[in-house]
């Protein structure tokens, strides 16, 4: 196939002089990917200057603290603040990255250490198809699922035996900040299991053969070798299942119970930053409504864009290849 | 980790945590059988040929389909694909073919940064950029937030799969003369191809699984639409809302659309899939 398409470009004949940068076509060509590449750049852009400008009109009565800081949520009277749902989000995201974590580097180990390697990547298939279910049928699921579950078994027996922490008192509703987070934690573990696999595979294989040698079993070649080389990659790796489940918002609003308060109890429902944008944007009818939400959006950005840019530059730092000595 | 501890000790570590693993293994994947299983077994029962030729009907009456949702989604996907492929193509041959200096690496971090970004901002980017000039929500406004949401995750992909192709095609293409520009088009560009349709695939089942950018961008719609100017129904919001509804019949419904969402982007992982593997038998 490669020699014919070689081939093909040969006998159309008609190539405009020497193959240099001083060509016109070659000129042109450069020019068009240029600003074809430079498109991402003004993306970005475009997506800063609109959420800034949408949320102008916030700036006049809000100050960015006192926004940020502000437990009321009063759209009919003008008064915003988003710490409800901040505190909502940064709950849901923790119990889904507790939960997902250990798991996801578990399965990561199993795929990359323990499985015979062809048993090793038909496991990536079941990760992919994780990854490809759409959010709101991940929501659907949650709902009529998952809640239930939590309502019947799970969170009765946690109340019974754990209801003496904060954390697991209350009546047991389904509907809440655990039952978002379990269902994040599911939702984030394709992307931490697939960053992971890949960072894992990055380890000279050298390495872990020296470990071996050594006398070393397998569990502690991975402690020894696999481990610390692709210890940053793995962090990055964790920040991107974060990144994901910070923004995620079809299932959380399905399943958070959509009530503005601030709780202890895991057991209770709260209100995430996505899921109010999602819920009111729509309806929004004021510009300082629209523009509170389009701020809440600017911090999720923020928040995402670091936490990614981050995560990036920690995962591509294992996969050139670190310049320190490991292990 | 303790070296000096006997032999046997760490024999037993080692095979528990193999079977820790293995474990992991396993509770990853009850959440992916639960969900399989419920969206086939509860909605196979709704699936009717009345479902894909008919609009929904009202609370109470007997009915009523996801036509106009369905062909609204790939409305929107195909509208959003008519931006969103040539320039996210585009933008990964840039990196590929051009990218290796600063601004290639910024223009490639960008788009790794970019692709993180939550759909949901992708709204609201998209409201102020169609929605609110127009004046009311539409088609056009929901099929511009998934071409966004394309493009960044598409120009990596491309960029990869370019990058595949052996740098002695090249050699052997410029030693014959032929320039540049045309080296990559026809040369690289061609060999690369079936690649890229499996990235572009790929990418417009992500588009079609998205609900939340189009929550305020196409809103939903009760009849049948092709006007990009008026607001769509899509299968994801559908899904969305029936789910929500305090209906029975209007649940069932939900797991109906989602098992034909469920179709919809397995049938587009599958081709990809395919075209992958033949791919790979054409470079052996």
């Amino acid at each position: 196939m490669a020699r014919t398409a070689v081939q093909l470009a040969v006998d159309d004949g008609q190539h405009g002089g020497r193959p240099g940068s001083g060509n016109l076509g070659d000129r042109i060509f450069s020019g068009t990917l240029l600003i074809l590449g430079g498109m991402i750049l003004v993306v970005a852009g475009l997506i800063v200057l609109n959420l800034a400008q949408l949320a102008k009109p916030l700036a006049k009565e809000h100050t960015l603290w006192g926004f940020i800081t502000g437990i009321e949520w009063n759209p009919v009277e003008d008064r915003f603040g988003a710490l409800t749902f901040l505190y909502g989000t940064l709950v849901t995201s923790a119990v889904a990255i507790v939960v997902a974590v250990p798991v996801a580097i578990g399965l990561a180990l199993f795929i990359t250490q323990f499985a015979p390697a062809k048993l090793g990547r038909a496991l990536t298939i079941p990760v992919e198809l994780l990854a490809a279910i759409p959010s709101v049928v991940y929501g659907l699921w949650g709902l009529f699922v998952v809640v239930p579950w939590l309502r019947t078994s799970l969170q009765p027996w946690l109340g019974k035996y754990l209801g003496f922490l904060p954390l697991f008192s209350g009546p047991p509703i389904g509907l809440g900040y655990l039952a978002a987070g379990l269902i994040l934690a599911v939702m984030i573990l394709p992307t931490v299991v697939t960053v992971s696999v890949e960072v894992m595979r990055t380890t000279p294989e050298a390495n872990r053969e020296a470990a071996l040698a050594l006398g070393a079993t397998k569990w502690e070649a991975v402690m020894m070798a696999v481990i610390p080389y692709s210890r940053a990659g793995i962090v990055g790796a964790i920040l991107l299942g974060l990144g994901r489940a910070l923004g995620e918002t079809m299932a959380v609003t399905m399943v958070i119970g959509n009530s503005a308060q601030i709780s202890a109890s895991l057991f209770a429902p709260g209100y995430t930053l996505p899921a109010v944008i999602a819920n009111e944007f729509a309806e929004a009818t004021s510009n300082v409504h629209i523009a509170a939400l389009a701020g809440l959006g600017l911090i999720l950005f923020g928040t995402t864009f670091l936490l990614n840019a981050l995560a990036r530059v920690l995962v591509n730092a294992v996969q050139k290849g670190p310049k320190r000595a490991t292990g | 980790m303790n070296l000096h501890s006997s032999f046997t000790y760490r024999k037993v570590v080692d095979r528990s945590m193999a079977v820790v693993c293995a474990i992991c293994f396993a509770l990853a994947f009850i959440p992916l059988l639960s969900v399989l299983w419920l969206v086939v077994s509860k909605g196979a029962a709704g699936l009717s040929w009345s479902l894909f030729t008919e609009v929904p009907k009202p609370v109470g009456e007997e009915g009523g389909g996801i036509g106009n949702a369905l062909v609204g989604t790939l409305y929107m996907v195909g509208l959003a694909s008519l931006i969103g492929l040539p320039l996210g193509i585009g933008a990964g041959v840039y990196l590929a073919e051009k990218g290796d200096g600063a601004i290639g690496s910024g223009v490639r971090f960008m788009a790794e940064v970019l692709s993180g970004v939550p759909s949901i901002v992708i709204g609201i980017v998209a409201y102020a950029l169609v929605v609110i000039p127009m004046g009311h929500f539409s088609a056009v406004a929901g099929a511009v937030a998934l071409a966004i949401i394309m493009i960044p995750t598409l120009a990596r992909a491309t960029e990869e799969l370019v990058r595949l192709v052996p740098a002695a095609l090249r050699e052997a293409s410029l030693a014959l003369g032929v320039p540049n520009w045309k080296t990559s088009l026809r040369v690289i560009l061609r060999t690369a191809l079936a690649g890229i349709v499996t990235a572009c695939l790929l990418s417009v089942a992500r588009a079609a699984g998205e609900t939340a950018p189009l929550l305020f961008t196409s809103l939903n719609n009760q009849y049948w639409n092709l006007n990009p100017a008026q607001p769509t129904a899509s299968l994801t919001v559908q899904i969305y809302n029936y789910a929500v509804s305090p209906y029975d019949d209007w649940h069932a419904k939900a797991w109906t659309a989602a098992l034909v969402l469920l179709i919809v982007v397995g049938l587009l992982n599958i081709a990809s899939r395919v075209l992958t593997r033949s791919r790979l038998k054409g470079a052996r």
